[in-house]
């Protein structure tokens, strides 16, 4: 630790607790289990897969907060960053 | 027109009963007719912060398996005439009494009493149920703590399901000192979190200690609590009141203070 880093320890534990319990909350409101998030993403692979090859390894699924358009606040919103590997042949002609 | 107020937190050791006594308490003080519902059966406490533990003839139990008559069982303060204390039973357990139950004896309290406060057990489960069966409105009590935080969130979610949307936050135990270093969350950011109403803030006071050591709720007094408390009890009541800055009274301000000045 530096002799600034000793200095620096404001606004440390009370910021940290703050932001943890906001992911805590996200999960907790809802109502996502560990279990639920990975069947979700097993199902959006399969679904997906149907029309493009993708990268299942690099598939991240989460629930975050969004700003939302109508009501005021924030509400649950699920990002799925899907990494795609090709366009499965054929597809477009369907 | 009567209230039904349930206190409540999810997490235990928060303040539930120590808020509900002193709300209850300064409701009364303010000429309302009221009455405290312990609706913890089993584990009772609200007698003892109250300092009515050796009154009790009856209890909760007692009054809905018809052994005795609702005014059998209400003890009156001997210090507030408009005050009353329903307590709960201690060799029973939270089965002992259904949702049906309380609703049926909160209806019939609403004829004798203007605020009718109820005191929940810690917990989900039955006993927070029976709690909040009858109330027209929830006041959340918990302290800035993640784990607190956590359960009071969970218990917002389980009132909005019940359709008890009248919520309104206390933020019990801050730590002035500890908001300032950095090292404890502020009130904004609990309010931030939880996204109910603040209604009171009540900072950490060994006061509070001393008067439950005491049986005498400390609304009113002049201390930090009780003029927090005090303030709530006013805002229950529809008026607005401004709420303290409690950064300002601490002796680290007070330092910083002087420093200013120079």
């Amino acid at each position: 630790m530096g002799f600034m880093d000793f200095f620096k320890k404001k606004n440390d534990s009370g910021a940290m607790a703050k932001d943890r319990l906001k992911l805590v909350l996200i999960t907790d409101r809802a109502n996502c289990s560990s279990d639920v998030m990975e069947n979700i993403k097993n199902d959006i692979i399969k679904v997906i897969s149907k029309y493009m090859e993708i990268d299942a390894e690099g598939l991240d699924i989460q629930i975050t907060q969004t700003e939302s358009d109508g009501s005021n606040g924030t509400v649950p919103a699920l990002f799925a960053n899907i990494p795609i590997k090709e366009m499965r042949n054929g597809t477009k002609a369907q | 027109m009567s209230e039904v107020i349930v206190v409540t937190s999810g997490k235990g050791g928060v303040g539930k009963t120590t808020t509900s006594a002193n709300v209850g308490t300064g409701l009364a003080k303010l000429d309302k007719k009221v009455v405290l519902i312990d609706t913890d059966i089993g584990l009772r406490n609200l007698d003892v912060v109250m300092g009515l533990e050796n009154r009790i003839v009856y209890n909760l139990v007692d009054v809905v398996e018809g052994n005795c008559r609702i005014k059998q069982a209400l003890i009156k303060d001997k210090r507030y005439p408009n005050l009353c204390l329903l307590p709960s039973a201690q060799t029973r357990d939270k089965s002992s009494v259904s949702e049906e139950q309380m609703l049926d004896l909160i209806s019939k309290l609403r004829e004798e009493f203007d605020y009718i406060i109820l005191d929940c057990p810690a917990g989900i489960e039955q006993g927070f149920k029976n709690a909040i069966a009858g109330a027209d409105r929830a006041i959340v009590v918990t302290t800035p703590e993640m784990s607190a935080l956590r359960d009071a969130d969970r218990i917002i979610g389980l009132l909005n399901a019940s359709n008890i949307t009248r919520q309104d936050l206390i933020v019990n135990r801050l730590r002035a000192d500890m908001v300032k270093r950095g090292d404890m969350m502020a009130v904004e950011d609990v309010v931030e979190l939880l996204a109910i109403k603040l209604i009171g803030v009540v900072p950490d006071d060994e006061k509070i200690v001393i008067s439950t050591n005491q049986g005498e709720p400390l609304v009113g007094s002049n201390t930090p609590a009780g003029k927090a408390y005090m303030n709530v009890c006013y805002r229950i009541m529809g008026e607005e009141v401004e709420f303290e800055d409690f950064s300002k009274n601490g002796v680290f301000s007070k330092i910083a203070g002087i420093f200013k000045k120079n």
